[in-house]
């Protein structure tokens, strides 16, 4: 297997058009904790013509709701949720600059379009992996919508996390390439 | 009549809320270290890789091993000389309230329109049966919600038949992709009605991994959808290999002439249960 690729977020333009389908990541850096709620209450912002209380962009939106972190620890187990509840939103946070996501589970068409029009990756991590991952954690702080409890949008400060690209800027597609070479019936 | 005490289901299914959610049952353990070994994808190897590295971890720091504890649901067996001295479903979801509290366990439970979470994964989903004898035995299997979103039930015309059964099955299994957290266990239940096939669907899913459909007829169905599934390449989180389930476990009851209710309920790999008998 070949090694994994070392980025760092927020996340460039050069990086990102050297990322390919397939290809392992491990992230470093700043990435923001957002699930359905969250993105609807930011949509619904952009639409009143209000300010985000996160410049998006450049930065790279992870889909998590957390456990509770017990006493003293920076957070609880954080694996990703199933990106396609956010499709509906997504594409209008990339128009703003937003440069990454990571989730599981594929994307519309919609979004697929609007990465490779704006230049942003959608990679994977292990779904169900939350205790893992949170190791790659160093990092939390909730800084909108506390209300939200899990849903809380979170400002993580990650080393080496774990991700797959799926979705890059020249068309390609994990999900659609990997189940190619394995699918025996049509 | 022997005596029961609520105070102590609720004890117990604290900690089975507790334990299910960090450790990961044997029969599951073994059938997802069987999966890395036959998986042909290297990608694919990797993915059950660090699903095993997880599940080691969370046993051993008794942290959730998903984020998503699911919502709970509970199997109970009620033995008729049992004796209460109070209400079973309350004791169940007293218990389920403290479990979330004191494992650090997220609350995924919500009103369905208003969506404001109700705080304490309250209230559980309990299928009783009165059953011979004077023990409780309590299953629990706490159920997220990417695999559960994945599941199907569907009417089937009788004319339809096995052929139309497994149609739907493996049309189900695509549709979901990766969404469900491959590699999944999938119950199917079949016939009874409406809600009868779902029930057995989700009971399918306790059976442990491994063993045999005691129904000749039902086992060879288990066998082909299983050849099907995996014949999908799917394989581990949706990236493409060999293991896109580990087990299909169908559950039969009788039906209406007219009817062949069919569903498909989908177990991530993060399949989490366990049982208790008072
Ligand atoms: S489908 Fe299962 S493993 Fe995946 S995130 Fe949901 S509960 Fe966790």
């Amino acid at each position: 297997m070949t090694e994994p690729i070392r980025i760092t977020a927020p996340l460039t333009d050069a990086v990102i058009e050297k990322l390919k389908a397939g290809d392992k990541v491990l992230i470093t850096g700043v990435m923001y904790t957002a699930r359905d709620a969250a993105h609807k209450r930011l949509i619904d912002l952009l639409n009143a013509g209000k300010e985000l209380p996160v410049d998006l962009r450049g930065q790279i939106v992870y889909y998590v709701g957390p456990t509770p972190e017990k006493p003293g620890e920076v957070i609880g187990s954080a694996g990703p949720t199933t990106s396609g509840r956010m499709d509906a939103y997504t594409p209008r946070l990339i128009e703003l600059g937003l440069k990454g996501m990571v989730g599981k589970g594929a994307r519309s068409k919609e979004v697929r379009d609007s990465i490779i029009a704006h230049k942003a990756v959608y990679m994977a991590a292990v779904g169900g992996a939350a205790a893992l991952i949170r190791r790659s954690i160093k990092k939390a702080e909730i800084i909108a919508y506390e209300d939200l409890g899990p849903e809380a949008i979170r400002r993580l400060e990650v080393v080496d996390f774990p991700a797959i690209v799926v979705n890059d800027i020249h068309g390609g597609d994990l999900f659609l390439q990997g189940v190619e070479k394995f699918r025996r019936v049509s | 009549m022997r005596q029961v005490s609520v105070k102590d289901i609720t004890k117990k299914v604290r900690d089975l809320c507790i334990s299910a959610a960090c450790d990961l049952e044997p029969d599951v353990v073994s059938a997802i270290r069987s999966a890395r070994d036959r998986e042909e994808s290297v990608l694919g190897k990797e993915v059950l890789g660090q699903i095993i590295e997880n599940f080691e971890i969370a046993g051993k720091e008794h942290l959730p091993m998903c984020q998503d504890t699911g919502i709970s649901v509970f199997f109970v067996e009620l033995g008729r000389e049992v004796a209460l001295d109070g209400l079973l479903e309350d004791a169940i979801n007293e218990g389920v309230r403290q479990g979330y509290k004191d494992g650090y366990l997220r609350k995924s439970v919500c009103h369905p329109l208003k969506r404001t979470n109700t705080g304490d994964n309250t209230p559980a989903i309990i299928h009783t049966s009165i059953v011979e004898g004077g023990k409780v035995k309590i299953k629990i299997a706490p159920k997220g919600a990417g695999s559960e979103n994945m599941s199907r039930l569907k009417m089937l015309k009788p004319a339809e038949g096995v052929e139309g059964i497994k149609a739907f099955v493996v049309e189900t299994v695509k549709e979901a992709g990766g969404n469900p957290c491959p590699p999944i266990v999938l119950g199917v239940g079949i016939g009874g009605s409406f809600e009868k096939c779902a029930i057995n669907a989700k009971k399918a899913l306790l059976r442990p991994l491994g063993t045999q459909n005691s129904d000749s007829d039902l086992n060879s169905l288990e066998q082909e959808l299983l050849g099907k599934i995996n014949d999908l390449g799917i394989g581990p989180m949706g990236f493409g290999g060999r293991i896109t389930a580990l087990a299909v476990h169908v559950e039969a009851s009788p039906c209406h002439i007219a009817s062949l209710p069919v569903a498909v309920n989908i177990q991530c790999h993060a399949d989490r249960h366990k049982e208790v008998e008072i």
